[in-house]
């Protein structure tokens, strides 16, 4: 990935910023330039909460330049609404169903850039629920 | 707007060509389009092609066809729509010939492959996808439509054995084209015991990597000469969808070529029970299946019984990818939109060989890009 390009994703990367419609409400991932429900132009920033569950899911035996297989993949059905490509981690395939609940985590994304950095972004895993402190 | 006509066509067998680069796929495949035609020249020539940039390191292609073929000066430049190039290519020489611009133009849809290793096709191909939120994440081109296929298996309570059918008619009906790349007949058990690629497409749900060129000489009515065989094109429509497959209201249905296939119809006052024939992107099974969906011959959810009760087979009531299809004819890319009406135009002439069907008046062609994202559909007409 090209280190300009990267620049650019880097707050959806980092905190899956996406958008949240003044006019309609819509919250939508990835960031576009007008709402896609409504067509409006005023967004603001929106920071998705991570928390969905897996929508579709495969496992790659083969990959593209950059990635190293076997590796997971899901589309995740966020809990705001949005429907993102994800990979998955910590999980093994056997254990994947649709409709398990996932949440973000920030991981390495692929190999080595040609450029020589690391990408970072997001991945997601089960869910990890932490018991409230009494 | 001026009626179209296709007046000649071309192929090269479909396969790995280490000897023949992009100049030479091309130029054959125009030569004999021209020569099927019987003209010397075009006012221009509209090239499909995806990969020739970032696989061959090729780009402004068009002149360097126009200028292999011996067309130059002709207008030329290339049509990029991924897989569906080729589809585009002939879309925009029939624009060019129905607004009056040109009268006799060719197309040629191309694709050469085997320059690159897989995992740099790989990651051609993926560039059909958002590169920001998709690509750049790992997810190819095999990945996003196994992602659609989990979810059809899923909501429509099926298993991936269903799909066997789709595969082994394209395989039976490659053994009949001399210029399809598999010309072996597979049975479902080979398909059930296929290597998974990306869980769960697995190798005999894909269409292979390959080389390919395919041409066509489309004009105005008034350049159809006494040894012509025309074939009319009836209507033809493209239509989009989103780029992103998670951002689409239902990933299991093909929007662009429900769109596309729905503006076909209504434009030739024709409906999908009067197609003798469907040359479908069958890049993977499932994309088959959603392509049937799209264009009306099934409803949600409903092609794998097209498929189990034999309705795909040349006596079926809709024939599909009757040459091999991207399946086992091969899926050189940017050229299967252009090979889908090469040999759609085949068939209506009653020159398709050993694959002739008894009854050949109306074909639907569709070809179709980025998992859906981009469809180019055309109804042809003998």
């Amino acid at each position: 990935m090209q280190l300009p390009r990267f620049h650019r994703l880097r707050s959806a990367y980092y905190r899956l910023e996406g958008q949240l419609c003044s006019v309609c409400g819509a919250v939508q991932f990835p960031p576009r330039t007008s709402c896609a429900a409504c067509r409006a132009g005023g967004l603001e920033r929106h920071r998705l909460s991570g928390r969905g569950s897996v929508f579709s899911y495969s496992e790659a035996a083969q990959a593209p330049e950059g990635f190293a297989p076997p590796y997971l993949m899901a589309l995740v059905k966020l809990e705001e609404g949005p429907v993102i490509a994800a990979q998955l981690t910590d999980v093994e395939p056997e254990e994947i169903e649709i409709g398990m609940a996932v949440e973000m985590v920030t991981r390495r994304i692929r190999e080595m850039s040609p450029q020589g950095y690391l990408v970072y972004g997001y991945k997601f895993r089960p869910r990890i629920e932490l018991e409230a402190e009494g | 707007m001026r009626d179209v006509f296709i007046i000649g066509v071309g192929q090269t067998p479909v396969g790995e060509h280490w000897d023949l680069g992009l100049r030479e796929l091309g130029a054959v495949a125009i030569g004999q389009a021209l020569a099927d035609a019987g003209v010397e020249g075009v006012d221009a020539l509209y090239v499909g092609n995806m990969l020739s940039g970032c696989v061959n390191g090729q780009e402004n292609l068009a002149t360097l066809l126009a200028d292999a073929a011996g067309l130059l000066p002709a207008e030329a430049f290339k049509v990029e729509a991924a897989c569906a190039s080729g589809g585009a290519a002939v879309r925009a020489a029939a624009l060019a010939v129905a607004a009056g611009v040109h009268d006799v133009v060719l197309a040629v849809g191309i694709e050469k492959m085997t320059d690159g290793v897989a995992s740099t096709v790989a990651a051609g191909l993926a560039t059909a996808a958002d590169q920001d939120y998709e690509a750049s994440h790992g997810f190819s081109f095999v990945a996003l439509s196994a992602l659609m296929m989990r979810r059809y298996l899923y909501e429509h309570g099926c298993s991936r054995e269903e799909f066997a059918p789709f595969a082994v008619n394209a395989h039976k009906n490659g053994v009949g084209n001399d210029h399809a790349m598999f010309r072996e007949p597979i049975s479902a058990g080979d398909f059930n015991r296929s290597p998974v690629v990306a869980s769960p497409i697995a190798v005999l749900d894909a269409a292979p990597v390959c080389d390919g060129a395919a041409a066509v000489v489309v004009c105005c009515r008034d350049r159809i000469g006494p040894l012509h065989e025309p074939v009319r094109i009836a209507a033809a429509a493209a239509a989009t969808d989103t780029i992103a497959l998670g951002s689409r209201e239902d990933i299991l249905t093909l929007g662009s070529a429900k769109r596309s296939a729905e503006r076909c119809f209504a434009a030739s006052g024709l409906a999908p029970g009067q197609m003798d024939l469907f040359e479908a992107h069958d890049a993977f099974t499932i994309i088959t299946a959603l392509s049937l969906e799209a264009c009306g011959f099934a409803g949600r959810g409903e092609a794998l019984r097209l498929a189990r009760e034999g309705c795909i087979s040349a006596d079926g009531c809709i024939p599909l990818s009757t040459a091999g299809g991207l399946k086992a004819r091969g899926h050189p890319v940017g050229a299967s939109g252009t090979y889908q009406i090469v040999e759609a135009s085949l068939q209506l002439r009653g020159r398709a060989g050993a694959n002739q069907l008894a009854k050949a008046r109306r074909a639907l062609t569709q070809s179709i890009g980025g998992h859906g994202s981009i469809a180019v559909t055309h109804i042809l007409e003998a």
